[in-house]
């Protein structure tokens, strides 16, 4: 039976122990998996190295699109000590709405259809840009909606009642969601509004012919790749900006360490929080049109496991923490591509929460969250 | 027609509703004989119930209310112990779903290889579940004699003894079952073991087992996890029941469960739950929660949710007391699902997959956290109301609308938390849950006579 840690620390003093008995034991465990995992990953690199690296590609642009969603969570926790459950589903309505878009509206063609002598490589950029505004334009509405609706009153009641809301609110945007005269709850096969190319690295740099598979031994990467790394660091550049440099950065920063001393310092704390969940609603919807592209089918119940596991990410990195959270997605990115290719497809979901357990027993903090000065 | 069946389907509901406060009134009594009276009565009810004759195309009870019967017996079992983690030890746990999909799969396999002549899977299960019981008790004991050792020894101790005990159960099933296997007989002329009466045995012995085994898994899964925060335990547990889930659907291809058949869902388990098995069963349950409850172990189970800081200053183990809830909680989850695997006698992973899990959460902040007459009342006027009456209501809308009563269960659960958070009934409880001891200590206390018990 575990003992208490009180006990631990009476006992340390009675008989001037460094530590509490038998640790060594858990440690051993911990070390003995990870020097089984890693060797067991290194085996296999060193065998076909090739695959190897085009894991570790699709490891990256996994982790690039959990950064995107894990930036929501990891700025709401730290704010409001919420566990956004809803936040899965803003990022899949995202998805949605870029989907109706384009393939309902054609929206990513208004360029070309207002100005018909534009560049057509121009007219896509601006068409696809304005599809990408528009879904996190109605992320961020639907997000703050939801933190004004139903968070907003439970702000003082007991955090597993926000908690059970958070998830009501999931579920009800699934299940709404999944009214046939809503999205349906069928997978829907989605169209991107701009054309891929693929690339496969053999001797330089080489494209692939659409229609055909890329060349034995070789990584293939394509420009949605490219595109989704760029957003991510992208948008971690530009938040690090917004928390550090810009003054509702800095209210924002005072609101997560002291609600009721920011309210005293003049700080509107309802509409910080506003603008936390606005935020990570609009890079939730930019990650739902980057996700919904890059995997190239949608359904409603599309937002549960990769905002599960971008929470996971956040909460490895340190949950509060901006980098933290960008450090985090991208290790989780790593462990489910190597898992779906070396143990079997089914398997990532476990390693996702097994990383999750073993990060909250040896650092409850994170990789680089702050220690927590109260616990609520 | 419609109307009427819908007028008859209300009817139905308040009578349960009557005969759950009849049960729980009478099993409140002080006498054994009024509580012995109470059961075969309340037994004997249903059963004459489900026995009557049908008039012309009138059934007074129909084998979709025997369904809806059963689903809500395994649900009120699965809420109960629910509510033992959550309302009465404040553990927001969501493994629940998981614990119940473990007992089913677990209790199905036992039986259905009986069924088939193989002993193996009562010889494993049983020695396993019997001497892993052991095995945690003794490396609880050594532990004990080095006091203060981290959560993550522990359990690299328990994790260890369990793998070793897993192994010896799976060599000793081998060693013994072909030992049985003459004893099952042809299929003409059945042997000891293929006997009728070997059969309800075995069922008895497959719920049983099903549940400890369960409470084994929850032993070695809560052991690290609920050392964690409120919510982060609340993610753990999900994580867990996402696992469960993706476990079975590969129960064929990873765990090496031909039988189980993945996510085409297993078929051919024998239909062994009668009213009888599930009423035993559900009283039991009831009973083991209900004394749980007002032991001392229960009592300091309260004082944990209400205040863990204090509750440690009162000398109570806190880690240990949040792991024994959770265990028993999901024991009883255990023993839920065996019924219910019996009863559909086909089981897929779709109905235990993690948003289904939901349900029982929903049905005990319904009930009300920490009422435990709540929750029974919950569970039956879920299924029945929701899963009966709203779903034929729905239906005459058109084909489309059964598929709203999704939308409307969030949707009711967001006002209850607006407007009742502490659920329905808050703490009320009736007849045999109700605590006399314990109020009548503290009106003592206060200077207020206490009524006499049983009043």
């Amino acid at each position: 039976m575990p003992a208490s840690t009180d006990t631990t620390k009476a006992k340390i003093a009675v008989k001037g122990r460094r530590g509490p008995p038998l640790a060594w034991v858990g440690w051993a465990f911990l070390i003995l998996l990870a020097a089984v995992t890693l060797f067991y990953i290194g085996s296999k690199a060193w065998s076909n190295p090739i695959l190897f690296l085009q894991n570790l590609l699709d490891g990256l642009k996994l982790g690039f699109v959990y950064a995107l969603i894990a930036l929501g969570y990891t700025m709401v926790y730290g704010i409001v000590k919420l566990i956004n459950f809803a936040h899965g589903d803003v990022f899949m309505v995202g998805a949605f709405t870029s989907f109706y878009a384009v393939s309902r509206f054609g929206l990513h063609q208004w360029p070309l259809a207002v100005f018909p002598g534009m560049n057509p490589g121009l007219s896509i950029v601006i068409g696809s840009l304005t599809v990408v505004l528009l879904s996190m334009g109605v992320c961020v509405i639907l997000a703050v909606t939801i933190e004004r609706v139903a968070y907003k009153p439970l702000r003082d009641a007991p955090r597993i009642a926000a908690l059970i809301t958070a998830i009501g609110v999931s579920f009800f945007l699934e299940f709404f969601g999944a009214l046939p005269f809503v999205f349906s709850g069928r997978f829907i096969p989605y169209k991107a509004p701009f054309p891929t190319t693929a690339w496969y690295i053999k001797d330089g740099i080489h494209p692939i012919v659409s229609g055909t598979a890329s060349p034995d031994n070789t990584i293939s990467f394509s420009n949605i790749f490219l595109i989704i790394a760029a957003a991510s660091i992208l948008v971690q550049i530009l938040l690090q900006f917004i928390v550090k440099r810009t003054k509702i950065g800095v209210a924002m920063r005072a609101a997560s360490y002291d609600k009721s001393t920011a309210r005293l310092m003049g700080i509107n704390v309802d509409q910080i929080i506003s603008f936390t969940f606005a935020i990570g609603a609009a890079f939730a919807g930019l990650g739902g049109v980057l996700y919904a592209i890059a995997y190239s089918s949608i359904w409603t119940q599309l937002g549960i496991l990769p905002g599960l596991k971008a929470f996971v990410a956040a909460v490895l990195g340190g949950i509060g923490s901006i980098p933290g959270a960008f450090v985090g997605a991208l290790i989780m990115g790593q462990a489910e591509s190597m898992t779906m290719s070396y143990i079997s497809t089914p398997m990532r979901d476990a390693v996702a929460f097994t990383i999750l357990i073993i990060v909250l027993l040896v650092k409850p903090t994170g990789l680089f969250g702050e220690p927590a000065q109260e616990k609520a | 027609m419609e109307l009427g069946y819908l007028a008859s389907t209300i009817v139905k509901m308040v009578a349960l509703i009557a005969w759950i406060y009849g049960l729980l009134w009478g099993l409140g009594r002080k006498r054994l004989w009024q509580k012995a009276a109470t059961l075969v009565l309340a037994f004997g009810v249903i059963q004459a119930v489900i026995l009557a004759p049908k008039i012309g195309d009138f059934a007074l009870f129909s084998a979709f209310d025997q369904g809806l019967l059963f689903q809500a017996i395994t649900m009120t079992m699965v809420a109960l112990g629910l509510n033992l983690i959550y309302g009465f030890n404040g553990q927001f746990s969501l493994a629940q779903w998981g614990f119940y999909g473990i007992g089913a799969y677990c209790s199905a396999d036992i039986t259905y290889r009986w069924t088939n002549g193989d002993a193996s899977g009562l010889i494993v299960v049983g020695l396993g579940v019997i001497l892993g019981a052991l095995a945690l008790m003794g490396v609880g004991k050594l532990l004990k004699i080095k006091r203060g050792v981290p959560v993550l020894s522990a359990f690299t101790f328990y994790l260890f003894a369990l793998v070793a005990v897993g192994f010896i159960a799976v060599w000793l099933g081998q060693l013994l079952s072909p030992i049985c296997a003459p004893l099952f007989g042809a299929p003409d002329a059945p042997g000891v073991l293929g006997s009728p009466i070997a059969l309800q045995a075995v069922f008895f012995l497959s719920v049983i087992f099903a549940g400890a085994f369960a409470a084994e898994v929850s032993f070695l899964f809560g052991l690290p996890v609920l050392s964690l925060g409120s919510d982060y335990f609340g993610i753990a547990t999900l994580g867990f029941a996402i696992v469960v889930k993706t476990l079975l659907v590969n129960s064929d291809t990873i765990l090496g469960f031909k039988e189980m058949k993945g996510g085409r869902g297993m078929l051919g388990i024998p239909k062994l739950t009668t009213w009888a098995w599930a009423f035993i069963f559900l009283v039991i349950v009831i009973v083991i929660i209900r004394n749980f409850i007002r032991s001392s172990t229960g009592r300091a189970t309260l004082a944990v949710r209400e205040d863990e800081i204090a509750a440690r200053a009162m000398g109570i183990d806190v880690a240990q007391n949040k792991l024994l809830a959770f265990v028993v909680g999901s024991f009883v989850a255990g023993i839920g699902g065996a019924i219910y695997a019996h009863y559909m006698g086909f089981l897929a992973p779709a109905s235990f997959d993690f948003i289904a899990g939901f349900n029982p959460l929903i049905i005990v902040v319904f009930g009300g956290l920490g009422s435990m007459t709540g929750t029974i009342a919950a569970a039956f006027g879920w299924i029945f109301f929701l899963e009966g009456f709203l779903r034929i209501l729905l239906g005459q809308l058109g084909t489309d609308a059964p598929s709203w009563r999704f939308v409307l269960y969030p949707i009711t659960l967001l006002l209850l938390m607006l407007v009742r958070p502490q659920g329905l009934l808050g703490t009320v409880e009736w007849g045999f849950f109700k605590a006399e001891g314990l109020g009548a200590t503290i009106k003592a206390a206060v200077g207020i006579k206490p009524k006499k018990a049983g009043e």
